[in-house]
């Protein structure tokens, strides 16, 4: 009896017996590692971009972003201005290129504090008694229920617009979803065999804590951070779009975003590339995360 | 596997499996307190309406303590913020107003004696109680964030059950869609819709003028991103039910494909939507201070946003106090819905 059709799941194309479905078995696998595998690279090769956007970004676009020529505004895409200029005849292109280190900054800071913080909550609750971790998960659970824009916003209310306000407001915001994955991970790596028997051996606490526990426990938490920075771009950006970032002059991605609307009606690059660039940050992150879980999982 | 479910790990203690409320047999449910069920029921409905007291309690709390730490002069803030060069008369009569003179914890006792009774103080801004604001401007929120939920529930649903009859594209559409679904942010995706479909092609209005195809655009913007978070996860959830060994047994004893996806898997596929949903209100609440804005809708966002602009803090503690009570409501049905689909809870 042939089994592989119970056992294969949804039937993909017509029922033509089983020799002929299990021919086309690899070569369905093939195409779809294939294609698992540009993303990855894809995903690669844009992030480099972007880190030597943000680390010399004189060098990918010697344009001054800040340069107004009024004679040259509102031209659209061509070969003098790549993606067109503003309304003042600034190079938007110049201006994507040197966005890019505000943007991964806010981000990359955003995500260490928020990281930080978290190791700090869940390490409390995964190592502390059953009180601490009661005591934790409440706070967590308290910050959960104020979805991380609005406790961006909140935060921003009471101290005021500004980067490092940002860096602040978006760190908080993630920090609730590291606490409980890493206080998760804590928690299940306490009872392992690998830990008792360190403990056995007379290790002391704070060498398990430093040689066994973390490094175990950050695996997992440096895939999430990568998943992590380009989610946190994104809210940085949408903070700066909604007027409350970094100031309109200097080269944001959300505040270039958010002047461009005015201009929708005749000036779309304006608005679309700046968008596309925070697309193509929060994707690549998304995409190498991903990719660098699932080689988790495989090893 | 869930998103929050780490490689390598074995469901240890405060995994996805681990739930911190449940336990309690659904009033239906026989197996823990048979022939009890109403006191099974009493006892969920009393934890809910702690946990959503503490909660509350905490938020106010919370803010309360930040007003105090951060640097600042309260009633100055009262009088329009540092900019406003208020005399020193009329800052000794806001902080006569306001109790400011008072020690810090009657301040703190008489806030909480305030909130308790429903009166969430006047906002600075526009001097008219907070809570007839939030009452003005609720509605149209909630409008759009129904509409929302519902448009990314269907589409994900969609996909999950494409995926799972075996739709050649699903996998490859699928994971594109959900990736930049997942990356696009509300801002520019509201943009790029407002310049094919109201610039480009003039087919609907570029701003939210209360007719219901000004309804269209904030609505799809708000649900695409929720969408390809929410399919990614169901479609990842239907595809590990169809591969096991219930499915398997479900086929043996002749069930077609069709029978198997929406009799057996799709409660599957259904289960880590609902158990994300309170992550969805708050990527809803997020998105709706942002598409709002786009669309010039008026609403609870963008009235979130002013009072975030001119730092008037009642109004920003009422919508945050809104928003909280919303997600332990959301929280409390997605567990009853979480009981009505999966009796392996139901039964615990």
């Amino acid at each position: 009896m042939d089994d592989t059709r119970l056992q294969r799941g949804p039937r993909r194309g017509p029922r033509t017996g089983p020799h002929r479905s299990r021919l086309r078995e690899p070569r369905r696998r093939a195409g779809l590692l294939r294609a698992r595998a540009a993303g990855p690279v894809l995903a690669a090769l844009a992030s480099l971009f972007l880190l030597l956007a943000a680390v010399a970004p004189g060098w990918l676009a010697p344009t001054d972003p800040l340069a107004i020529d009024p004679a040259a505004a509102f031209q659209a895409p061509s070969a003098a201005h790549w993606l067109g200029t503003d309304e003042s005849g600034r190079d938007i292109y110049a201006r994507i290129v040197h966005g890019a280190r505000p943007s991964l900054l806010i981000g990359a800071a955003a995500t260490g504090l928020g990281l930080g913080l978290a190791l700090v909550l869940g390490l409390v609750a995964g190592l502390g008694g059953r009180l601490l971790d009661a005591g934790v998960g409440r706070i967590v659970e308290v910050l959960l229920a104020l979805p991380g824009l609005l406790l961006a916003l909140v935060f921003i209310a009471l101290a005021g617009p500004g980067v490092a306000t940002t860096i602040v407001a978006v760190g908080l915001s993630t920090a609730p979803g590291y606490a409980r994955i890493i206080r998760s991970q804590v928690r299940s790596l306490r009872g392992s065999p690998m830990i008792e028997a360190a403990r056995v051996l007379g290790h002391s606490p704070a060498r398990i804590l430093a040689r066994h526990l973390l490094p175990n426990a950050l695996g997992p938490v440096m895939v999430l951070a990568t998943l992590g920075i380009g989610q946190a771009v994104v809210w940085a950006s949408a903070l700066s779009f909604l007027g409350l970032g970094e100031a309109p002059p200097a080269p944001e991605w959300g505040a270039m975003l958010a002047a461009g609307r005015t201009y929708l009606g005749f000036a779309w690059w304006m608005t679309f590339f700046p968008g596309l660039a925070i697309v193509a940050t929060a994707a690549s992150s998304t995409v190498l995360g991903r990719a660098l879980q699932r080689r988790a999982v495989a090893a | 596997m869930t998103e929050q479910a780490l490689p390598g790990l074995p469901g240890g203690p405060g995994g996805p499996g681990d739930r911190a409320e449940g336990g309690l047999p659904h009033p239906g449910g026989t197996a823990v307190v048979p022939g009890r069920p109403w006191r099974a029921a009493g006892a969920w409905l009393l934890r809910r309406v702690g946990s959503a007291v503490f909660v509350l309690w905490a938020v106010a709390t919370l803010i309360f303590l930040a007003i105090r730490l951060i640097p600042g002069d309260p009633a100055e803030a009262i009088l329009g913020g540092p900019g406003s060069q208020a005399s020193a008369e009329a800052l000794a009569a806001a902080r006569l107003e306001y109790g400011l003179d008072e020690p810090l914890w009657v301040q703190y006792l008489s806030q909480l004696g305030r909130l308790a009774t429903g009166d969430l103080g006047t906002s600075y801004a526009l001097r008219v109680p907070v809570a007839q604001l939030l009452t003005e401007q609720l509605p149209g929120t909630l409008a759009l964030a129904a509409g929302a939920w519902v448009l990314a529930w269907v589409l994900a649903l969609g996909l999950a059950l494409w995926s799972g009859l075996g739709g050649r594209g699903a996998a490859v559409v699928g994971s594109a869609l959900e990736i930049a679904a997942a990356s696009v942010p509300h801002f520019w995706l509201g943009s790029v819709l407002v310049l094919l479909f109201s610039t480009a092609w003039g087919w609907l209005p570029p701003v939210s003028n209360g007719t219901a195809a000004g309804l269209v655009m904030p609505i799809v913007t708000l649900a695409l991103p929720l969408a390809g978070f929410l399919g990614q996860v169901m479609r990842e959830s239907m595809l590990t039910a169809m591969t096991s060994p219930f499915a398997l047994s479900a086929r043996a004893r002749g069930e077609s494909e069709a029978g198997v996806v929406l009799r057996h898997a799709l409660r599957h596929a259904a289960l880590p939507g609902v158990a994300l949903s309170g992550w969805a209100l708050g990527s809803l609440v997020s998105g709706a201070v942002v598409v709002e804005s786009i669309f010039a809708r008026p609403g609870l966002g963008r009235t979130l946003l002013q009072a975030v602009t001119l730092r008037d803090v009642p109004l920003v503690t009422g919508v945050a106090l809104v928003s909280a009570l919303a997600y332990v409501v959301v929280m409390a049905l997605s567990d009853l819905a979480e009981r009505a689909i999966d009796p392996r809870i139901r039964d615990r």
